[in-house]
């Protein structure tokens, strides 16, 4: 993620001192990506030597340069008119998506499927209680934050109840990783079962693995009962 | 699993086979599982792994063909058929994807119904619905028919009528595959919430994101537990700023 464009994208509303710029970064996006005292004044630095930001009291007389350590603590700084249109573009430009992301996971079963001698299944079956894990936390993080934003009511408009749905919907995006993430593993372990399947039925292949038995048989019986029996 | 809790469900070495002979086919095979009031586990798996056989079974709507099923401390699997649809009646709700409500009867008729069967005299049976439908927040609903609801409100009316009266046990197959993923949500808060008030539900569902509302994940695959989560624990710090 771009720092930069987080940053000027927050400066964008209000002027900011440098370290309500971190602390507004940190609570709209839910604490997910911690930034340190540096990092952001170091960003800011750069974006004012690229005269995308500037400090507030530029422009007036007297000005002082934006880099230095006192300026940091003591100035706020704002966007200039062309950070603002390079904001603009960056909410009309997509996030590409054709780099993917180095996942370890992705690396790990690329390697374990052809690396010979590892249990792929046994693999797929630890990360999956993990990821459920991870999944279940987020579900109870998410229902909690529904329920005291319930709790405050719709009367409390405005910044908080905003920074509460960017909460809300950090978290659901994090709970439709995890889903995707189970999903791709179960087709993981789908796929190699049938690969399992297909060896065993070729004579000469006889491997002992089990013949699966994966038929569409439940919910035969259940069918025909249900229908008048079921409240 | 539970000691301390009371345990609602309980399958003991269930297995069962569907057809006969060569086409024989094992839908389940030595299924260990217990289900305790206040604990909501999730049943996922392939289709064809075995979670409807499971969830009949455990409802009495199939008998296994070895193994114990008990429901609140009774042995479902050796009652004879008056007793287990006795038993059913007082003890055991579905809840299904497609709501399974009577178009003719309003809300509360149809949450009362289940009671009704049972014997209930109506006054009493419609005093029940009414405390179930309360209890999913659609009380103010009571008189509107299914079809003048939205399917996250008949999903509702699905849980009261599967937890009306003495019930304690919900068997959700699906119930959130007709909803969009925001009411989903709702809904499964809901069922959420009525476990938590002592209920003890199983549910069925394909979507990870549902099944994360459970306490456990218990994985099926060709009829047999592959996996199994173990129990929620408190939340950890995952995040830096936990609100």
């Amino acid at each position: 993620m771009s720092i930069r464009l987080g940053i000027m994208a927050l400066l964008a509303e209000e002027p900011m001192y440098g370290y309500q710029v971190r602390q507004e970064f940190e609570s709209r996006t839910g604490g997910t990506w911690p930034l340190n005292v540096g990092q952001v004044y170091t960003t800011i630095g750069r974006l004012v030597r690229d005269r995308l930001v500037e400090t507030a009291s530029q422009g007036e007389a007297g000005h002082r340069e934006g880099d230095d350590a006192d300026t940091r603590e003591t100035e706020r700084y704002r966007l200039t008119a062309t950070g603002r249109a390079e904001v603009g573009r960056w909410w009309r430009t997509p996030v590409r998506r054709d780099v993917p992301a180095r996942d370890e996971l992705t690396i790990k079963l690329a390697l374990a499927v052809t690396v010979p001698g590892v249990d792929v299944g046994a693999i797929v079956q630890i990360q999956r209680n993990e990821t459920m894990r991870a999944l279940r936390e987020y579900t109870l993080l998410k229902a909690r934050a529904d329920r005291a934003a319930h709790a405050v009511g719709g009367s409390d408009a405005g910044a908080s109840s905003g920074n509460d749905l960017a909460w809300s919907l950090l978290l659901d995006n994090l709970v439709f990783m995890a889903e995707a993430e189970m999903r791709w593993l179960d087709h993981i372990e789908s796929r190699l079962a049938r690969a399992a399947r297909s060896r065993s039925m070729r004579p000469a292949a006889s491997d002992g693995v089990p013949r699966d038995t994966s038929a569409p048989a439940s919910g035969v019986a259940g069918g025909a009962a249900r229908a008048g029996d079921a409240w | 699993m539970n000691a301390e809790r009371e345990v609602a469900l309980r399958l003991v070495g269930v297995s069962k086979t569907h057809g006969e002979g060569a086409t024989a086919v094992a839908a389940l095979t030595d299924i260990d599982l217990d289900v305790a009031r206040g604990e909501l586990v999730a049943l996922m798996g392939p289709s064809g792994s075995g979670k409807s056989t499971l969830l009949n079974i455990a409802g009495g709507l199939d008998g296994p063909d070895a193994g114990e099923v008990t429901v609140m401390g009774r042995r479902l699997d050796t009652a004879d058929v008056r007793e287990r649809a006795r038993m059913r009646r007082q003890q055991v709700g579905y809840v299904f994807q497609d709501y399974n409500l009577v178009a003719a009867l309003t809300a509360v008729e149809n949450v009362a119904l289940p009671r009704e069967l049972d014997g209930t005299r109506p006054r009493r049976a419609r005093r029940q619905a009414m405390e179930a439908l309360e209890a999913v927040g659609i009380a103010d609903l009571a008189s509107r028919y299914p079809d003048d609801m939205s399917g996250g409100q008949r999903q509702r009316v699905a849980i009261a009528r599967a937890l009306v009266g003495p019930r304690s046990i919900v068997l959700a197959d699906e119930p959130t595959g007709a909803l969009d993923s925001v009411t989903g949500e709702e809904v499964m808060a809901i069922l959420r919430a009525r476990v938590d008030a002592g209920a003890a539900g199983l549910l069925v569902t394909h979507e990870p994101r549902f099944a994360a509302w459970s306490d456990r994940t218990v994985f099926l695959r060709d009829g047999r537990v592959v996996d199994a989560t173990r129990p929620a624990g408190d939340v950890t710090e995952l995040l830096v700023t936990d609100r």
